[in-house]
């Protein structure tokens, strides 16, 4: 089901947790809501579920306004960061709390309940659990029956929060994969809250980065990551070496170095920023005239199967660092050692004002 | 858990006082409760059997001691519902929501501990005595509170307020309000989310406080003394009989009534060390304990 967010707004007191957001999400695709903690991205999943109420703006599931609705009617699945399974209830019993809290002429019959509950157990692979307690789980496990417990009810969307963020690295890398490959199989419309962005290229179909309230960019994965639209982008998904200067002439000024630009380019005298991933970067002897190249100094070379990484300093400021990425033949055949000077090769960047 | 925590701390070589140190804490310790809890709980057993069994019964079965202990069962049939249904009420309003003067209210709900009895029992006077704020506008309308059993109850349910609220608000603290997040977005109403999370989450801690509860409201001496008028067969409590029978000398029915009291005592420490008992079966924090 098709998710509408429009112009959505919320504070907590002075705080401004969302500031006017807008988003369109198909049915059937599993979005990330990606963001630093404290960016508005629960607070937006809270208030798609109804747990919060928004200042502003409307809500829309399935073409239904759900400015009156409240979430026990919403037909939203939610998953918590910290699972929040009924601790006095064995697993069965709360998988099967929604289907039983059903008014008397919408609930399943004791074997249909059971019936259901069976398949959800089978579905999330711990059917053998049924009559444990939560707390015998482990926490992979728990997180798993929560995810039953909120599909129990044949939600339309699921929401889930920082669904993995309470697990250690390894079954949080298992419970990633597991997840795509249930969403493959059910095409349920879903939206899980991360701030983790390896965790949402790995996972998602869609992305939606939020900083401070807003929303920066919308689309899927890897458009997202190829072309970051704002500064915020470059520096939260992916990482990149960062260009900071004046712009002169349409060129943005790093030291002496004039830097190629491309598409928008602020008006002169702004200061702006701009970025390069470290495979968009190579290293060279001397300068070839036509590209952007910055003086550099190596300073470590570290090898990891089939690729290089370079970190570098600029030559004249080297608190300022670089780092490239170059395959093991790029790096022989470039001839540097560490320690000696360089350039560093920059093709044409698209440079963001400083506000 | 690590190995070390598990050993004895008297078999930790680190921890291990030398054996002196021992035999002094433990004579200081176990001394102290035999010379002022056991000596005096022996002793009113002791003193109501004196005179024989036959008095004993017949103390305990005269018309006023059964007035005694009908008032004193009907008062805390009355209080202590009403404080469950209080305590619970304000333990959930100061747990699950966000209100200005919160803390106000936890104040509030202590200050039957910080307030001498009798002045509990002096205000219940003052406001609907005969010569109290309300007493013209009660007796008009024929209805007597002070030295009759609605006073009783009051001053009963004034004293004993704070002991569910109490028991459940640090519980449902840390219990927090997720899971009953989970149940509203699953679908479930106020009230069966009341019923099926919230109340069998704190079932334990509330039988907990009803039965230190029910046992103050049952042996409660000043504030009901202030409110009763110590009349005979009609508004004397227990401790209010026990009492008149000490003072008309009357020492064995006095400790016999006295008995039935520390009998109570008796079984409410054991009912509360069961509740205790059972309590810690059921692993009741989820959260602190490890990941996967």
């Amino acid at each position: 089901m098709s998710i509408r967010v429009q112009s959505v707004s919320k504070t907590f007191g002075s705080f401004r947790a969302l500031d006017n957001i807008n988003l369109d999400l198909e049915p059937g695709k599993l979005v990330a809501l990606l963001g630093p903690s404290g960016c508005g991205k629960t607070t937006l999943l809270r208030v798609i579920a109804g747990l919060e109420w928004p200042d502003q703006g409307r809500i829309i599931i399935d073409g239904r306004d759900t400015d009156a609705v409240h979430a026990r009617e919403r037909q939203v699945g939610f998953v918590f960061q910290h699972y929040a399974l009924f601790r006095h209830m064995t697993v069965f019993e709360n998988i099967a709390f929604g289907l039983r809290v059903k008014a008397k002429d919408e609930r399943p019959s004791e074997a249909d309940i059971t019936a259901r509950v069976r398949e959800l157990l089978n579905l999330v692979q711990l059917d053998w659990q049924a009559d444990r307690y939560p707390a015998q789980l482990s926490g992979g496990q728990r997180q798993r029956i929560a995810l039953a417990r909120a599909l129990a009810v044949r939600p339309k969307v699921l929401l889930l929060d920082e669904p993995f963020g309470a697990l250690d690295a390894q079954v949080r890398k298992e419970l990633r994969k597991w997840l795509r490959q249930l969403h493959d199989e059910l095409h349920i419309t879903s939206i899980f809250v991360t701030h983790d962005q390896d965790e949402a290229l790995e996972v998602a179909d869609q992305i939606v980065l939020v900083n401070q309230g807003r929303v920066e960019q919308v689309g899927a994965v890897q458009d997202v990551y190829d072309h970051p639209a704002t500064a915020f982008a470059y520096k939260f998904l992916g990482g990149a070496n960062r260009f900071e200067g004046v712009i002169n002439g349409g060129h943005l000024m790093v030291g002496n170095t004039p830097l190629k630009l491309e598409g928008l380019v602020p008006a002169n005298g702004t200061r702006a920023e701009a970025f390069a991933r470290p495979y968009q970067v190579t290293i060279a002897n001397n300068i070839t005239g036509a590209e952007s190249a910055i003086p550099i100094t190596i300073q470590r070379a570290t090898i990891r199967g089939n690729m290089v990484r370079v970190d570098a300093t600029h030559a004249q400021t080297p608190q300022q660092v670089y780092e490239v990425e170059l395959t093991r033949e790029q790096w022989r055949g470039s001839g540097q050692t560490c320690g000696q000077p360089a350039f560093l090769l920059v093709g044409s960047l698209r440079a963001f004002a400083i506000q | 858990m690590n190995l070390i925590s598990k050993t004895r701390f008297e078999e930790n070589m680190a921890t291990r006082d030398p054996p002196w140190v021992k035999a002094i804490v433990l004579t200081l310790g176990l001394g102290f409760f035999a010379l002022f809890l056991i000596a005096p709980l022996a002793a009113v057993f002791i003193e109501a059997f004196r005179k024989g069994l036959n008095l004993y019964v017949s103390a305990l079965t005269e018309p006023e001691a059964r007035s005694a202990i009908r008032l004193t069962l009907t008062a805390a049939a009355i209080a202590v519902p009403l404080n469950v249904l209080f305590g619970v009420a304000a333990a959930w309003a100061i747990t699950k929501f966000e209100f200005r003067h919160k803390q106000t209210l936890i104040t509030l709900i202590d200050l039957p501990f910080s307030v001498s009895p009798v002045i509990a029992g002096l205000v219940f006077v003052l406001l609907f005595g005969a010569q109290g704020w309300f007493g013209t506008i009660l007796s008009d309308h024929g209805i007597k509170v002070i030295f009759a059993l609605p006073g009783i109850v009051l001053a009963t349910i004034f004293v004993t307020v704070p002991f569910i609220a109490r028991e459940l608000i640090p519980l449902m603290q840390s219990q927090g309000t997720e899971e009953e997040q989970a149940a509203l977005v699953l679908g479930a109403s106020g009230w069966q989310m009341f019923w099926r999370v919230t109340l069998p989450n704190i079932k334990w801690a509330l039988i907990y406080g009803v039965i230190l509860c029910n046992a103050r409201a049952m042996g409660e001496f000043g504030a009901v003394s202030v409110v009763s008028g110590h009349v005979r067969g009609l508004t004397n409590t227990m401790p209010l009989h026990i009492e008149i029978l000490y003072n008309e000398y009357q020492f064995s029915a006095s400790f016999a009534v006295a008995s039935l009291l520390a009998l109570l005592a008796l079984v409410t420490l054991g009912l509360k060390s069961f509740v205790e008992w059972r309590g810690a079966l059921r692993p009741h924090h989820q959260h602190a304990e490890g990941h996967s």
